[in-house]
């Protein structure tokens, strides 16, 4: 089917964005609330058009629609909505309750859903560029605010410098196999005899490009800083749609047009996925700025994640995807309990500021040591079973330093994760956290159900991922 | 199929959390809260023994079969299922947790005052992975609640415990996960191999020799921790420490016991050659066990971290008595474990009652209790003779059945092994008589009161658990006999395959 209503699910949203923007400019009086509600519907809708997008591709093919980007768009947009969700509050207390707010989040969606159904480097340069152009304004959206901007820069700064290794890369693709079309190099690579070096000059490029984009070591620098200085929600926002958006295209981008090419992106994937576990366990270990450590703590996860495609299987492409599922759920959670560290009104980020939570605000203490063993990678929580599926992959595909690797950094950062823990259930404190926003409540809720409770209903989520499997790897 | 009829081991298992959910909306004033919750964790944790005790009425002694069997499917593309059933050797385990979980809540019932309620609700979750542990037979949803004991025991140890509790609390924690984590990788290996998590499956498989070989270093680094065995032990004195008085009881009485349950049910029925291959340096762990903590047990001036070190010996016994690999031995083993239960969960809560009265756990600081608290003197008593094996108390069969098992195999082996009845007697009768005995010194000592009733209901059922494995063993031995003679057997034919065709 080559049809422009394939890509219902993202008009809707761009067009939802660009009435939304105008509704928000017309009025003199301050609009954010309508506005972040009708974003939130917007997801909805386009939620439930991408349940019932049928398959195929369209746009003379740059445009693919099957299972696997059901998949990770459904996921994106579940971490967008929460994304958002952790925001309202934040914003009017912040003073920062600005309707561009839910617009660049929109259009960031908008991005992440072209990325991950591109099937053509010009869309995927197209979708990456429309995500990563968003996410450089709301990254410095507190702009009064020195380290939200630094925050914005920087990401700006490094991200062109990324967006230009990626289209030097697709140009030397191009060159190379003469087309951008995935298909097309897909047929090119498995036509030409041995491995031309300029092909794979530039497929390294590509996915160095991509892994600066899921911050996986060495392509992570930027990490820590950006999540340190900007907005809390907007952290938590950085750390999982977007991510999943990047890891799905990574993998597509792997599997699809450079699957013959396996051996040459294994290596780097798997120096990757070592490397980010590696540095996600030792370097979280130090950190007192509670936002710094889930940014080192989101590199290993992105290093667990990639350990899933290091090894090439159907069965890792399935692991990985449950592992960005939980991850998603399980981030997004702790990251409303960050969104509700406020005394006095005034926002909080060390770790010790958590001190005495036990027993101020149990609920949110135990939703919390919840995020953190799972986190963690302690049973029964879905974090175990995410390790369990990848190190499960790695272990069939004969990859044993990865695995051995992969247990001993999850040893190593039970150590922070456990700091938390500890710090709110043993530490006394200086006094009760201000009380939580609803909003922040049912995240934290329903993203904590969803933690302790996966090991109960996998299925649904097993059988998706393995048809999104599927459509992939065939 | 179902000896009760009904899912008797999923409700044992998951009774536990319905308590510890019905805990967690109980509203009203702290003190309300705090009597409330005591009753519900109690009366759950009653319930739960209650119905445990169909197990020990109706379990089929004369079978090595799982029974009260209960499978669904769980993740069937990955080959996980859903699978509860116990045999002989892990019947009694399940009433242990059972039995020692209301014990500890009554224990607790005075003792703990702040955040009574988080205080339940992780004593009845931590039942919940110690009863699911004892009866998975999947090997995926064991590992699950293996680990799952951390989680509660962590919070008890680190919340409501001494002064060094965080240290403790941090070092039991990770000792634990990184020897876990590297029996998952062994798990998921097998896991690919067979291509099912399913225990009685497993038993099935043939593994190469060097395979063997890795993955019992794999299991090992789990099990040896949790028993645990010299020299992966100096977690235990730690935790022991600064856990509360019913932490310490639970961490004895069953935690320990997963790590030799471990071996007896993964590495020496699936790793028979490995088991064969790595004997002699388990007597070897096993008896520097037993004869130097006994010698560091005696060095101590604290009467937890005393009885710390006596239980890395006694578990000393049991690791050799599980690879001597002959009936004595195993069966002395398993015996071993359970009054070692019961007996240094009632050691320590005897430490409980002076501690509760005198906040100190320092020998030092007492002397001459007997005068003023007999009935205690007596208990203790009798509790240290159990602990010095003295025959007719419950701690004599299991390590007389280990040193006759030890000794067909290694006559050496037993001598030193033997070490741990004469140099127990030692720490033990000194540890009675710089408490108990002597002239009354200190003022705080001469005020105080003997058992209270409450303190009577804790201790009666150990007492008599006491005396009547020490005086009839059979009504505990006959449990897993069958059990036992089946796994000889099957150790005998997987050693008996390799060498025929190696002839």
């Amino acid at each position: 089917m080559d049809s422009w209503t394939l890509i219902l699910p993202e008009l809707v949203l761009a067009v939802a964005g660009l009435l939304v923007l105008v509704a928000g400019v017309i009025p003199k009086r301050d609009t954010s609330y309508a506005v972040n509600m009708a974003v939130l519907g917007a997801f909805l809708l386009a939620a439930v058009l991408v349940m019932m997008q049928p398959e195929g591709t369209a746009y003379a093919g740059q445009y693919v629609a099957d299972s696997f980007t059901k998949f990770t768009k459904l996921l994106v947009i579940a971490g967008a909505a929460l994304g958002l969700l952790l925001a309202l509050d934040w914003n009017v207390k912040q003073n920062l309750a600005k309707f561009e707010y839910p617009v660049l989040l929109l259009l960031s969606t908008v991005g992440m859903m072209i990325m991950l159904s591109a099937n053509d480097l010009m869309a995927l340069y197209i979708g990456l560029e429309l995500l990563s152009l968003s996410l450089y304004v709301i990254a410095a959206f507190d702009r009064d605010n020195a380290r939200s901007t630094e925050a914005g820069l920087k990401y700006f700064v490094l991200g062109a410098l990324a967006s230009g290794l990626l289209l030097y890369g697709s140009s030397l693709i191009y060159g190379f196999t003469g087309s951008t079309n995935f298909d097309r190099i897909a047929d090119a690579v498995a036509a030409t005899e041995g491995v031309p070096f300029g092909l794979v000059v530039g497929l390294v490029f590509v996915l160095a490009a991509l892994a600066f984009k899921v911050s996986a070591v060495p392509f992570h620098m930027w990490t820590p800083d950006v999540y340190e200085g900007a907005p809390t929600p907007v952290t938590a926002f950085f750390a999982s749609a977007p991510k999943v958006a990047a890891i799905g295209l990574l993998t597509r981008v792997a599997a699809g047009p450079f699957g013959d090419l396996a051996d040459q992106w294994q290596q780097v994937i798997i120096l990757c996925s070592l490397g980010s576990m590696i540095l996600g366990s030792l370097a979280a270990i130090g950190q007192k700025n509670i936002k710094r450590l889930m940014a080192y703590s989101s590199i290993g996860h992105v290093g667990y994640a990639l350990m899933g495609l290091a090894v090439g299987s159907g069965l890792g492409v399935r692991a990985l995807l449950l592992y960005m599922a939980i991850y998603l759920f399980t981030n997004v959670g702790a990251f409303a309990v960050l969104a509700a560290m406020r005394r006095q009104g005034r926002s909080l980020e060390g770790v010790d500021d958590l001190a005495g939570v036990g027993r101020t605000d149990p609920a949110m203490a135990l939703a919390m040591t919840i995020f953190m063993f799972s986190m963690a990678g302690i049973p029964p929580m879905a974090g175990f079973f995410g390790k369990y599926f990848v190190i499960g992959a790695a272990i069939q595909g004969g990859y044993m330093t990865l695995a051995v690797v992969g247990v001993l950094t999850s040893a190593i950062s039970a150590y922070y994760y456990l700091r938390v823990i500890k710090v709110m259930w043993f530490d006394n404190g200086v006094g009760a956290l201000d009380a939580r926003p609803a909003s922040l409540s049912v995240v934290m809720a329903g993203t904590g159900l969803f933690t302790v409770f996966f090991f109960a209903f996998p299925a649904p989520f097993l059988a998706a991922a393995q048809a999104a499997v599927a459509a992939l790897v065939g | 199929m179902n000896a009760a009829g009904f899912p008797l081991l999923s409700l044992l298992t998951f009774l536990p959390l319905v308590g510890a959910g019905i805990l967690l909306f109980i509203r009203g004033e702290e003190a309300v809260v705090a009597s409330n919750a005591r009753w519900t964790a109690l009366w759950t944790s009653l319930i739960v023994f209650g119905l445990s005790l169909i197990l020990w009425f109706s379990f089929d002694k004369t079978t090595a079969d799982y029974q009260f069997v209960e499978q669904m499917t769980w993740m069937p593309e990955f080959g996980l299922g859903y699978h509860l059933g116990v045999d002989g050797i892990s019947v009694l385990f399940v009433l242990l947790s059972t039995l020692l979980t209301p014990i500890c809540i009554l224990a607790s019932w005075e003792s703990v005052q702040t955040r009574v309620r988080e205080y339940m609700i992780a004593f009845l979750v931590l039942e919940t992975m110690m009863i699911g542990m004892f009866a998975s037979l999947d090997m995926l949803m064991f590992y699950i609640f293996f680990e799952g004991v951390l989680v509660p025991m962590f919070l008890i140890i680190g919340v409501w415990g001494g002064a060094r509790r965080v240290y403790a609390a941090y070092k039991l924690f990770l000792y634990t996960l990184l020897g876990s984590l590297l029996m998952l990788l062994a798990i998921l290996t097998l896991w690919y191999m067979a291509g099912t998590t399913s225990i009685p499956e497993l038993m099935k498989l043939q593994i190469p020799r060097n395979m063997q070989i890795w993955m019992f270093l794999a299991f090992f680094a789990s099990f040896a921790v949790k028993v645990p065995m010299w020299p992966v032990h100096t977690w235990l004195p730690d935790a022991h420490v600064e856990a509360p008085t019913a932490g310490s009881v639970i961490l004895a009485g069953v935690l320990l016991k997963m790590g030799g349950y471990g071996f007896l049910r993964f590495s020496v029925p699936l790793l028979p050659e490995a088991t064969e291959w790595f004997a002699p340096l388990i007597f070897a762990l096993s008896v520097i066990a037993v004869i130097y903590t006994s010698l560091v047990a005696m060095a101590q001036e604290d009467m937890k971290k005393l009885i710390a070190y006596s239980s890395v010996a006694h578990m000393g016994i049991v690791t050799l008595g599980i690879f001597v690999m002959n009936h004595q031995g195993l069966s002395g083993a398993i015996f071993q474990m359970l009054s070692h239960g019961i007996v240094s969960g009632a050691l320590f809560l005897c430490v409980g009652v002076v501690y509760d009265r005198v906040h100190s756990r320092e020998i030092n600081r007492y002397g001459g209790v007997a005068k003023v608290m007999p009935v205690y003197a007596v208990l203790f008593m009798g509790f240290t003779m159990a602990s010095v094996a003295l025959p007719g108390t419950a701690g004599f069969p299991g390590e007389f059945l280990v040193l006759v098992g030890a000794w067909q195999v290694n006559p050496w082996v037993a001598f030193f092994a033997g070490f741990s009845m004469i140099l127990g007697a030692c720490y033990m009768l000194w540890l009675y008589r710089r408490v108990l005995f002597g002239r009354i010194t200190k003022d705080e000592i001469k005020h105080l009161l003997d058992l209270s009733p409450r303190e009577w209901l804790t201790f009666a059922p150990l007492v008599v658990l006491t005396l009547w494995m020490g005086l009839y063993p059979s009504s505990f031995t006959s449990f897993f006999d069958a059990s036992v003679t089946a796994l000889l057997a099957r150790h005998e034919a997987a050693l008996a395959l390799p060498r025929l065709a190696g002839m």
